[in-house]
């Protein structure tokens, strides 16, 4: 068995994590030594091995799940399974382990990679906010993540649904990098109607889960994975989270792990923005726009980012008139005929026009808004 | 001593003449009837006993057996007591026996010896004219119905003394009077609904208003109190008055389900709105005994379904075979019924089950929660819906101002030329409208210009339209244009066609 795979059996053993890892590494030495060990070791180990309150930190159950599972054709045999299916298996011991990881509390003891990790040279900006959002807050998402992504800077982010989802999605059309932070085991694409992302991701940049191939979806890994997601970052950005919004908890661990925060903020009334408005509040930078955050990043950036200005012509007549009571907040038509008041069919007729001439977009059907 | 009276079944929608015979012989007393007879017809025997007996006759010592025939078919409903009656009581000699032939009776009696009414009387004397006969006897709440038809006499009778004499000629009885053109003009025109209460919505309305012109179902989504059902009650208001024969033959379905409430003739247009719980089968139409269902009582009006996504998901999916067909067979072990039904299907329905998708300040439902409501309903059942529309929840402001709103009155005006337009273009075809054209005839009469064409195309290729969109939204230009009294359809018609293009999965909760 190679060191690698001795590494992979630690960190595989049931209900031993990070600190039980560490622990076991201080006494033993190496992994290999742990395999090896004695009955009568391990027993010591368990009696000497205490938290800071004094609680026992081995169980029975533990010491009984190392001595039983040191089987070396199970591990090599997985082992092998892992290396064929393209998943890189680092561990603290190898030197391609992010810095910005090992100094975390409770740093995953080994990372699975599918894809790359991302390069250290660049910086990397969290996207996180909420699953369920509004179109604003997709269009934010796909936009700041895209113009930073378009900048050499990294997005990460949790592939979850909602704005994870949008900012991945923004950063790889604007053909930058992004880095996908899993709640489960590498090979298992969830949510699964992002399995379009998943495999563009692997390409375009990496998908990272400290669980092994196998391990399910379950609620509780979500909020473990998030100290990844800051730790790896260089900033977090929130977009759209409610007051009580899982986000936040990434924000904590960032703020713990001495990261910058940026929210962009909402209407007072929109209860998606509440948790943003309330960072804003706390002292995060409130983003308005791309440069916000670029000239956090890329020292002495101070050049306007160019918002690309939709090409076409101006609109003019009752296309001027639509054009102008329309925002970024999708309308329905309905809304639209109230403001214009013109009449149903020169409505529909225009707005399709101007849809056509890319100048306005639906979001749902028969919503319409302005092209960010 | 034999006799011979005449009477009538229904038969899916139409009147099937049962002659039931009686013959009184010598030998045990005896009442019997045979028949293929259902239970109610069996107990028949019981009731004409007694109402004889307490109409004054004393029925001899004598064997009495009544037959109807045509014999292998079931007889079904409490329409044969009278007649069964005054059989026995023509084999007895009480009545001679010619004045029976050319007179159809029907009727149900009480013990008392007085006449209940029955359902399905209209088809009845309809098919007892067809089929040559001069006179009809009917109960005397039903003969306003049964005197609709043209060509036979209806009288209505309320005591089984009255038919007695009616049939001897003892006494001088006038034939029901229902003068049909008064009727029709007289049509009580003030409506209590009005499209005109409804503020707001000129988005809905509109396409409504298109979707009444070439009979497009359509399918309504919004959150709860957007207006979704009171648009939708409003509808029959805005459709052209009904022609003589489509009340007969809407009055036809309505006289076999009883729900004729003592008018002649229904003069409305039907607006059925039947509960998401129900059935396949009241639904459909069916039975041991056969009935026309809710889409056929809706033949020539408007099927309401609301909250679409919560009805039983087989329920819903019988529709989609008479929606093509216009009709619904139902087959039973006896025999096969064909009823008619060629309704507007109306839907509404939230947009997810919180019901507020896509305002997210209310709405906390996952997109694939969203998806999934609306999945509830197959694609197969969209396609079938033309036109689509988002009703949107009108703020206060917006209730408030008195904008001066169309009536019905002038809606229906615009609503009848475009229907004339597609009567006179379809005239050589075996349709009425634009929502019947098959995808060749669409070639045939959507043809689009150079522009238009190009238009269609571009749309195409930006909303990533499927194919299935295509003949729709063909469809519903055809429509949009004869509204504006337009021999080619133009672009305008196109993007407001588009505008309504029906919900394809893909479309919502992107």
């Amino acid at each position: 068995m190679t060191d690698k795979e001795y590494f992979y059996w630690l960190s595989n053993l049931y209900n031993i994590g990070p600190k039980k890892i560490d622990m076991l590494l201080q006494y033993f030495g190496s992994a290999e030594d742990i395999f090896h060990a004695s009955i009568e070791a391990l027993t010591e180990l368990k009696a000497i091995c205490r938290t800071d309150s004094g609680v026992r930190l081995f169980s029975d159950e533990d010491m009984d799940g190392i001595i039983n599972n040191r089987n070396r054709d199970v591990v090599h045999h997985r082992f092998t399974k892992l290396i064929e299916h393209g998943i890189q298996f680092i561990t603290k011991e190898d030197c391609e382990y992010p810095e910005k990881l090992r100094h975390i509390y409770t740093a995953p003891y080994a990372l699975y990679v599918k894809g790359r990790l991302p390069d250290p040279e660049t910086k990397c900006l969290a996207v996180v906010g909420a699953r369920e959002c509004s179109t604003y807050g997709r269009e934010m998402a796909e936009y700041l993540a895209g113009a930073v992504a378009k900048e050499g800077i990294a997005i990460i982010s949790g592939l979850a649904r909602g704005i994870d989802s949008y900012a991945h999605h923004g950063a790889l059309v604007a053909g930058g990098k992004t880095y996908g932070i899993m709640g489960c085991g590498i090979d298992i694409c969830y949510p699964k109607e992002n399995i379009n992302l998943y495999m563009e991701m692997q390409k375009e940049g990496g998908i990272i889960s400290e669980y092994a191939p196998g391990i399910k979806p379950l609620a509780g890994n979500f909020p473990l994975r998030n100290r990844i997601i800051s730790a790896l970052s260089d900033g977090i950005l929130v977009i759209e989270a409610r007051e009580k919004s899982g986000s936040l908890i990434t924000v904590d661990m960032g703020l713990e792990q001495g990261k910058d925060i940026y929210a962009v903020p909402g209407r007072v009334t929109d209860c998606l923005s509440g948790g943003c408005n309330n960072l804003i509040k706390m002292g995060a930078k409130l983003i308005t726009s791309p440069k916000d955050i670029l000239e956090e990043f890329i020292p002495g950036y101070m050049q306007e980012a160019k918002r690309t200005e939709k090409e076409g012509h101006i609109p003019e007549g009752n296309q001027k008139l639509i054009y102008s009571c329309l925002s970024i907040e999708p309308k329905h038509i309905e809304e639209i005929a109230i403001l214009t008041k013109l009449p149903m069919d020169t409505l529909m007729e225009q707005l399709l026009l101007l849809e056509l001439g890319g100048m306005v977009k639906q979001s749902t059907k028969n919503y319409y808004m302005r092209f960010f | 001593m034999f006799s011979k009276a005449y009477s009538a079944a229904i038969h899916g929608i139409d009147g099937l003449i049962v002659s039931v015979e009686a013959d009184v012989s010598d030998g045990l007393p005896l009442f019997d009837m045979v028949g293929l007879l259902g239970s109610e017809v069996k107990e028949a025997r019981e009731r004409v006993r007694i109402a004889l007996k307490n109409s004054g006759y004393q029925l001899p010592a004598k064997r009495i057996t009544v037959n109807l025939s045509p014999a292998d078919i079931r007889k079904e409903g409490t329409a044969f007591d009278l007649p069964v009656a005054i059989a026995i009581l023509t084999a007895f000699g009480y009545i001679p026996e010619e004045s029976l032939s050319h007179v159809l009776i029907i009727g149900e009696l009480s013990l008392s010896g007085t006449i209940n009414k029955v359902n399905g009387v209209l088809p009845i004397v309809y098919s007892a004219r067809q089929q040559g006969f001069l006179k009809c006897i009917v109960p005397k709440e039903n003969a306003r119905e049964g005197a609709v038809v043209n060509g036979i006499q209806t009288y209505g009778v309320s005591t089984l003394l009255e038919v007695v004499e009616l049939l001897n000629a003892v006494k001088e009885f006038v034939p029901e009077f229902v003068d049909v053109k008064q009727l029709f003009h007289n049509q009580d025109r003030e409506e209590d609904i009005d499209f005109a209460e409804v503020a707001g919505q000129k988005a809905a309305k509109r396409a409504i208003e298109i979707a009444v012109c070439g009979m497009h179902n359509i399918l309504m989504i919004g959150p709860p109190g957007s207006g979704k059902t009171m648009l939708a009650k409003r509808i029959p208001t805005i459709m052209p008055e009904l022609s003589f024969e489509e009340s007969m033959e809407i009055s036809k379905i309505y006289s076999i389900a009883g729900l004729m409430d003592q008018q002649p003739l229904i003069l409305k247009r039907p607006f059925r709105s039947p509960h998401h719980t129900i059935t396949t089968t009241a639904l459909t139409g069916g039975g041991i005994t056969p009935k026309p269902g809710e889409i056929s009582l809706a033949h020539l009006g408007v099927l309401f379904l609301d909250e679409l996504a919560e009805f039983q998901k087989n329920t819903i999916e019988v529709l989609r075979q008479p929606l093509e067909d216009k009709s619904i067979n139902i087959t039973r072990l006896n025999a096969s019924y064909r009823y008619p039904a060629g309704f507007m299907l109306v839907a509404a329905m939230n947009p997810c089950s919180c019901g507020y998708y896509p305002d997210r300040n209310k709405c906390n439902c996952s997109i694939n929660l969203v998806k999934r409501y609306l999945g509830r309903i197959s694609q197969p059942l969209l396609d079938r819906f033309d036109i689509c529309i988002e009703a949107l929840q009108m703020n206060y402001k917006e209730l408030e101002v008195q904008e001066k709103q169309e009536t019905s009155e002038e809606i229906r005006r615009r609503v009848s030329i475009a229907r004339e337009i597609q009567m006179e273009r379809y005239k050589e075809q075996n349709i009425y409208f634009n929502s019947e054209l098959t995808p060749r005839s669409i070639k045939k009469y959507c043809k689009l210009g150079t522009k238009e064409q190009s238009l269609l195309e571009q749309a195409f290729i930006k909303m990533n339209l499927s194919a299935r969109a295509y003949h729709r939204i063909l469809k519903v230009a055809r429509t949009i244009a004869d509204l504006d009294q337009c021999e080619q359809i133009g672009t305008k018609h196109i993007s407001e066609a588009i505008c309504y293009r029906s919900m394809d999965q893909k479309y919502w909760g992107e």
